[in-house]
């Protein structure tokens, strides 16, 4: 079984843009709401470097830990998913998140920050797949048509590809060793090690070389 | 007794005011922060050294993948939301440490075992009854806005206290027996009890605050109670000289007054995320916040314990304003003197009712 993951190749995202505004078009994601978005590091010096950042779907996810209502579920295919129907918006997901990956529709409590909402990697939520009560809450379900998410599709300099975790490494290692650089997969430490759940779990530590799931 | 002396609470004030204030500077200079920008020192992660081919990497294998990030990286972002700077953040990693195993822990062995402690206490001491028995005759201890204040502070606090535990320990003590379907609305209604209730909580506080604040200044005899542990812990009688207030009154008057403003400073902060602090910042708020509950909460237990089955006589002076003439001898001497010298006992074996004062 596929392992879905994310990886941003900091060498060649140009902050384009793109995959956050396909991911907003697709979704029709509400205003105030990044379910992806791209943050520049080193902005205007040497080494400069963009990452595109969405809910990485962890292995042993921090959000899922915390959550006072035990409202996300992990597929087969390991996407980090939650219910709305639970949530009861206490933010608690943003604080423990290693990626800032959660986000609310309103700003304070005072009235409540509305439910979470995350990348579902184009995979909905507990409703029937591409039901209209899914697609209200959490966008369009594309896994289910066997298709990846449309902002990795939609990433002209293919910096950010999305899908198996095994198929995805190749393709990065294959084109770093090409151009003989690279500045590794941004987050993969953090998110997909396997020791105690990864390296931001606690008492979890980053381990250089993971064993393939394969 | 001691006349009001503002000059008294000065340090304490400004002691209070600077924690508050060095709170979210030192939140904000966490270790491993990265400075937007960079800052000119050291690359923010490796890798960020060069961007020319490396004779390390020959082969696909000699690509690294799983980079470690030991500090939190911050970059800048075009949208306006500044909190997303933020690219990693490995503070959730303490904090899910914190809020999933130390909470727990530290909130369930403070709570049952300030719940343990009151049961042994009250298997070997029983409820510390009024030696001389009741006098049938009264002295009036507290007023109608006496009471107004500290029952709206209660009820405040109760609701706090409860909607608070459910959040944290639900997951663990409700869902099991509830199922996830029952458990989200009633932590929704939780949640939103817990904000309204703060609101009678607060002003109940201050009014308590300004109330009670004269008689709550510690004096010299204070010392003489604290060496004696007021007499708690002596199985004969013993109970040494107080005023209005004893010690242990002060003490809990001060962690109330003060702890409950450290909640409610640090609980409307996290009603208003992100909006004086960053992601560290937040983190700390939440801990302050719900260690304190756990300490206030088992505080409370004591108080609740002692104003009810663990002292005789105890409940009237909250409940219906007056307490017995003996009671007052033996708990607050100093204090009885003084209302006796006010001609203020009032005679009669029917205790005064409600609108009687
Ligand atoms: C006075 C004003 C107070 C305000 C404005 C306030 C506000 C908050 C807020 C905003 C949260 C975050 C969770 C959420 O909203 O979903 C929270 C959590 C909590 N509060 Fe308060 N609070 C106050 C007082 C108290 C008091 C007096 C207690 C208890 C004795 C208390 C106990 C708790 C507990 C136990 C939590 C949950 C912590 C956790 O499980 O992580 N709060 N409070
Ligand atoms: S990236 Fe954040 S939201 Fe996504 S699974 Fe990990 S902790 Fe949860
Ligand atoms: S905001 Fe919702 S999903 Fe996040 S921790 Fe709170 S209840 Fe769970």
């Amino acid at each position: 079984m596929a392992r879905m993951v994310f990886l941003c190749d900091g060498e060649r995202c140009i902050e384009c843009n793109a995959c956050v505004t396909a991911c907003k078009n697709e979704h029709e994601v509400p205003w105030g709401i990044n379910r992806r978005r791209v943050v520049t590091l080193n902005d205007g010096r040497p080494g400069e470097r963009s990452i595109s950042m969405a809910c990485m779907h962890c292995t042993d996810a921090p959000c899922a830990a915390v959550c006072p209502v035990d409202c996300f579920y992990r597929t087969d295919e390991g996407v980090v998913l939650h219910s709305k129907d639970l949530c009861i918006g206490c933010g608690y997901c943003f604080y423990a998140c290693p990626f800032g990956a959660p986000q609310y529709p309103r700003a304070t409590l005072f009235g409540s920050r509305g439910k979470m909402d995350k990348c579902t990697f184009c995979a909905g939520g507990p409703h029937a797949d591409n039901s209209p009560e899914e697609y209200a809450a959490y966008g369009t379900n594309r896994l289910a048509e066997g298709k990846l998410p449309l902002c990795a599709e939609m990433c002209s300099t293919r910096a950010l590809l999305a899908g198996d975790r095994d198929e995805v490494a190749d393709i990065y290692r294959e084109r770093s060793a090409r151009r003989g650089y690279g500045s590794g997969a941004w987050g993969w430490s953090v998110a997909y090690t396997a020791d105690r759940g990864g390296a931001y779990a606690p008492g979890g530590r980053a381990l250089e070389e993971p064993e393939r799931t394969s | 007794m001691t006349p009001f002396a503002p000059a008294r609470l000065l340090p304490l004030v400004l002691l209070l005011t600077a924690l508050l204030f060095a709170l979210p500077a030192a939140a904000q200079s966490g270790p491993g922060a990265v400075a937007p920008g960079g800052g000119g020192g050291a690359p923010a992660q490796p890798g960020l050294e060069g961007q020319t081919p490396s004779p390390d990497v020959r082969s696909p294998a000699d690509v690294p993948l799983y980079i470690p990030h030991d500090g939190r990286v911050q970059g800048r972002i075009s949208i306006p939301d500044p909190a997303l700077a933020t690219l990693i953040q490995p503070g959730g990693r303490d904090w899910r440490g914190f809020r999933m195993d130390w909470l727990q822990w530290i909130g369930g062995v403070v709570i049952l075992g300030a719940l343990a402690a009151l049961a042994v206490f009250y298997f070997w001491r029983g409820p510390i009854t009024i030696e001389r028995g009741r006098a049938r005759r009264w002295v009036p201890r507290f007023n109608s806005i006496d009471r107004f204040a500290h029952w709206t502070t209660a009820l405040g606090f109760i609701a706090l206290m409860l909607s608070g535990l459910v959040l944290t320990f639900g997951r663990f003590v409700l869902i099991p027996i509830m199922g996830h379907g029952s458990f989200a609305p009633l932590a929704d209604w939780s949640k939103y009890l817990h904000m309204a209730s703060s609101v009678p909580f607060v002003l109940g506080l201050l009014l308590m605050l300004g109330l009670w604040i004269r008689d709550n200044i510690p004096t010299r005899a204070d010392l003489i109670w604290l060496r004696q542990a007021g007499g708690l812990f002596s199985r004969h009688s013993v109970h040494p000289e107080s005023g209005r207030f004893n010690a242990g009154q002060k003490g809990l008057f001060w962690l109330v007054v003060l702890g409950g403003l450290a909640m409610a400073l640090t609980g409307y902060l996290l009603m208003t995320p992100f909006y004086y602090t960053g992601i560290a910042g937040m983190q700390i708020i939440h801990i302050i916040h719900a260690l304190l509950a756990m300490v206030l909460t088992a505080v409370i237990f004591g108080h609740i314990y002692i104003g009810t089955v663990g002292m005789e006589g105890a409940f009237d002076a909250m409940g219906r304003g007056v307490v017995d003439e003996n009671w007052a001898i033996e708990h607050h001497k100093g204090w009885y003197d003084e209302q006796c010298r006010a001609g203020r006992i009032i005679p009669g074996d029917r205790m005064p009712q409600a609108g009687d004062d």
